[in-house]
């Protein structure tokens, strides 16, 4: 922003999951996240939603190195040093796992039961050695502890004698004892309650002033969003779909995904039923995605260039990006309103009527079924080992042939 | 309004556990007619799931219902005590027979290693009386009804090859088979996206004006309510602390807690009001706060009523009931209601 180098740019990355090992023939791979470039400015609160299934938390880790890096740059420049993440030596890994932390979804699974909350925050720090003494650890810890609105009751107890709100809490302070730079927060209110989601998320955005970190904010609520983000992307099946301050994002979406998204917030008012602009059908499986356009199978103005031609990102503001054929002309015929349930008229002749819900053609089995980039490669690690063992067993048994010949 | 179709009176319940007696439910009365949505709000831990359980008696053993406790469940013009029917043979007339229920994580409550086809089938033939071939046929015409394509060859799969929207509407298309007449649908909703909930939400509607059966609706999400429900009742540690009509409890809220909740939600046409969430945490069922359960988190907190009398439900206007003390009598009442 206004000249000064993002803290981090991505540009062109990719994370692909490879399926199964065949001899012959190629092998399936999963497009978790493909060819996306954004830059994420110093000090922003940068919010990524999507639906499950999109590669949202695949390219959060891969931002923080911890999912396999198939093409492209992230560039890390805090001021005091300039990393490429994608191609850390060990020590600057080492590095930048201090400057770059991470909040997981899910306060109740996220917490050792065995440690008390004191160690728990505490472990960051003696695990970089970053502190010399345990005095200084404990002096640490007490400040953060404070920050994030724990007293020192709290630290001697046990995760267990928790509530949701207070663990999640706990979860923040040992993410931020470190002093990162750049902290991703992946759904890390989804899990609460509405009373204290809004506790914190208020947290967040005081700590996020107060420290100056910068905050990658994964979430698929977009009002939770709308009100805590100044900045938004928009991702679909592993793609940008369209990129925007939240402000510009919300009074005029421009891609018929952000739109739908958008309209299918339920809204408070009990008149207003029934208003919203439906999707139909689910997100196509990542093995096996449409051609063209990856949101042509639910896209309710989808014509035949969406089915056979990608869009790429086309820029229509300062930091307003869509990747959108049609982006043009259904603005101009759209009224400006979030909400409004219009239905596709002016559509060309030659365009057939969407099909919405029958894929053209694939396998009916696999069809459909998003799968977890990361229960892909847990699967893809056992097949390995079963491999391994079963060449194990057919080499011992032509050695042991002879043997058994001759006996 | 017709006559009910399930009647909860003073259903007070409490669970006997190592540190003693827990009290989850108390004193909740509330009721269901045909054709009616009943939301049930309530954050985690009000006791919102344990009422529900309760209608089918499927709380763990170690439940104590108290004595005033009532149950009443019309159907074909008989009524049941639920409470007092006491073996699991009793008990088909609830379960699965006049009542359904969809849980909340649609891949933990299928059999893994069953297909999706065997367990819809091996309910209707304990529930109906018919036979495999019409209980196969049937099974496939609601799946096809509940908007699943290619539905013959998704009766043959199993729960994980089934996308979680799928299993949502594999679970209603299955609680709703056996064509029961009260429906409840606990979080039914919380664990898919926006789009795919839009899309599940519209399909319950459609289903309760087509076969005219009660749905009792728990979730936490007030908009999710607003969207669906007739009624809503809302839940506080185990007591209901205001009902009414949706348009009444969304529009005015009475009771501080149902006021909490609306201002808690992120609304995007106020993008630049701050949140503000309910202070502090909902306190443990083991010390449950005297008088007002909510009142150590209250803001309009009258110190030496709130904390030592139990609010009495007021009615405020017609269909309209809270329990507090603020709400019965204005925030400066409390003289007038000590005199």
């Amino acid at each position: 922003m206004n000249g000064e180098t993002p803290l981090i740019s991505v540009k062109g990355l990719s994370v692909h999951f490879g399926l199964g090992r065949k001899l012959f023939g190629e092998q399936k791979v999963v497009r978790a996240v493909e060819n996306i470039s954004l830059d994420i400015p110093k000090g922003s609160f940068f919010g990524l939603v999507g639906e499950s299934g999109s590669g949202k938390t695949t390219f959060g880790r891969a931002i923080l190195q911890a999912a396999p890096i198939t093409k492209g740059t992230i560039a890390y420049n805090d001021g005091e040093v300039d990393y490429d993440v994608a191609s850390l030596g060990k020590l600057d890994l080492k590095d930048y796992r201090k400057r770059a932390q991470l909040i997981f979804q899910d306060p109740y699974a996220a917490l050792s039961p065995r440690m008390t909350v004191r160690d728990i925050i505490a472990e960051p720090l003696e695990v970089m050695g970053l502190t010399a003494s345990r005095k200084e650890t404990d002096r640490r810890v007490r400040e953060m502890a404070a920050k994030c609105r724990l007293n020192l009751e709290h630290l001697r107890r046990f995760p267990h004698a928790f509530s949701g709100g207070q663990r999640q809490r706990i979860s923040i302070a040992r993410a931020l004892v470190c002093q990162p730079k750049f902290l991703v927060a992946d759904e890390s209110v989804a899990a609460l309650d509405v009373s204290i989601q809004a506790d914190i998320l208020n947290l967040l955005k005081s700590l996020t002033e107060e420290l100056g970190i910068t905050f990658l904010f994964i979430s698929h609520d977009l009002s939770v969003v709308a009100h805590i983000c100044d900045h938004v992307a928009v991702m679909y099946l592993g793609r940008l779909v369209e990129t925007a301050p939240t402000r510009e994002l919300f009074a005029a979406p421009r891609h018929p995904y952000t739109k739908a998204l958008l309209s299918a917030i339920p809204s408070l008012d009990p008149d207003n039923r029934g208003q919203a602009q439906k999707l139909e059908g689910e997100i196509p499986s990542p093995t096996n995605p449409p051609p063209g356009c990856k949101f042509q199978t639910r896209c309710p103005h989808a014509i035949d260039i969406c089915r056979s031609e990608e869009p790429m990102l086309s820029q229509l503001g300062v930091e307003h990006d869509v990747a959108c054929h049609r982006w043009e002309e259904l603005f101009e015929d759209q009224a400006p309103s979030i909400v409004s349930a219009q239905v596709p008229e002016a559509r060309p002749v030659s365009e057939p009527v969407p099909v919405p819900k029958p894929k053209p053609e694939p396998a009916p089995a696999a069809e459909e079924e998003p799968v977890a980039p990361e229960v892909l490669a847990n699967e893809l690690a056992r097949l390995r080992r079963k491999n391994r063992i079963a060449i194990a067993v057919s080499i011992f048994a032509l050695l042991a042939l002879p043997f058994a010949c001759a006996m | 309004m017709s006559s009910p179709l399930i009647k909860v009176e003073n259903l007070t319940l409490q669970f006997k556990t190592d540190e003693g007696l827990i009290t989850a439910v108390d004193n909740v009365s509330f009721e269901v007619a045909p054709g009616e949505i009943m939301g049930l709000v309530g954050e985690s831990g009000s006791g919102k799931s344990v009422t529900a359980k309760s209608l089918m008696k499927l709380n763990p053993g170690n439940a104590v219902y108290s004595p005033e406790s009532r149950i009443t469940l019309t159907t074909d013009g008989e009524d049941f005590d639920v409470l007092s029917l006491k073996t699991d043979r009793d008990l088909k007339v609830v379960r699965g027979g006049a009542i359904s229920m969809i849980f909340q994580e649609p891949m933990a409550s299928f059999a893994p290693a069953i297909t999706i086809g065997d367990q819809m089938v091996e309910q209707l033939l304990l529930h109906s009386n018919m036979n495999k071939m019409q209980a196969h046929d049937f099974s496939i015409e609601m799946l096809e009804r509940v908007g699943i394509s290619d539905a013959p060859t998704r009766f043959g799969q199993y729960a994980f090859e089934f996308s979680g929207g799928m299993r949502q509407r594999a679970m209603i298309a299955m609680a709703l088979s056996t064509k029961p007449k009260l429906l409840i649908a606990d979080e039914p909703t919380t664990a898919l996206d926006v789009t795919i909930q839009a899309q599940v939400i519209d399909l319950m509607k459609d289903l309760v004006n087509e076969f005219g059966m009660g749905i009792l609706f728990i979730t936490h999400d007030l908009g999710v309510i607003a969207q669906t429900a007739d009624n809503v009742s809302v839940m506080y540690l185990g007591k209901l602390i205001e009902t009414g009509s949706v348009r009444q409890v969304i529009r005015d809220p009475a009771h501080p807690y149902t006021q909490g909740l609306l201002n808690a939600i992120p609304k995007l046409e106020q993008l630049d009001v701050p949140l503000t969430p309910v202070p502090g945490d909902i306190p443990s069922p083991l010390d449950r706060p005297t008088g007002c359960v909510f009142h150590t988190r209250c803001s309009q907190m009258i110190v030496g009523r709130c904390d030592a009398d139990i609010p009495t439900p007021t009615t405020l206007s017609e269909g309209h009931v809270a329990s507090c003390f603020v709400a019965q009598y204005g925030p400066g009442g409390v003289a007038e209601a000590s005199a």
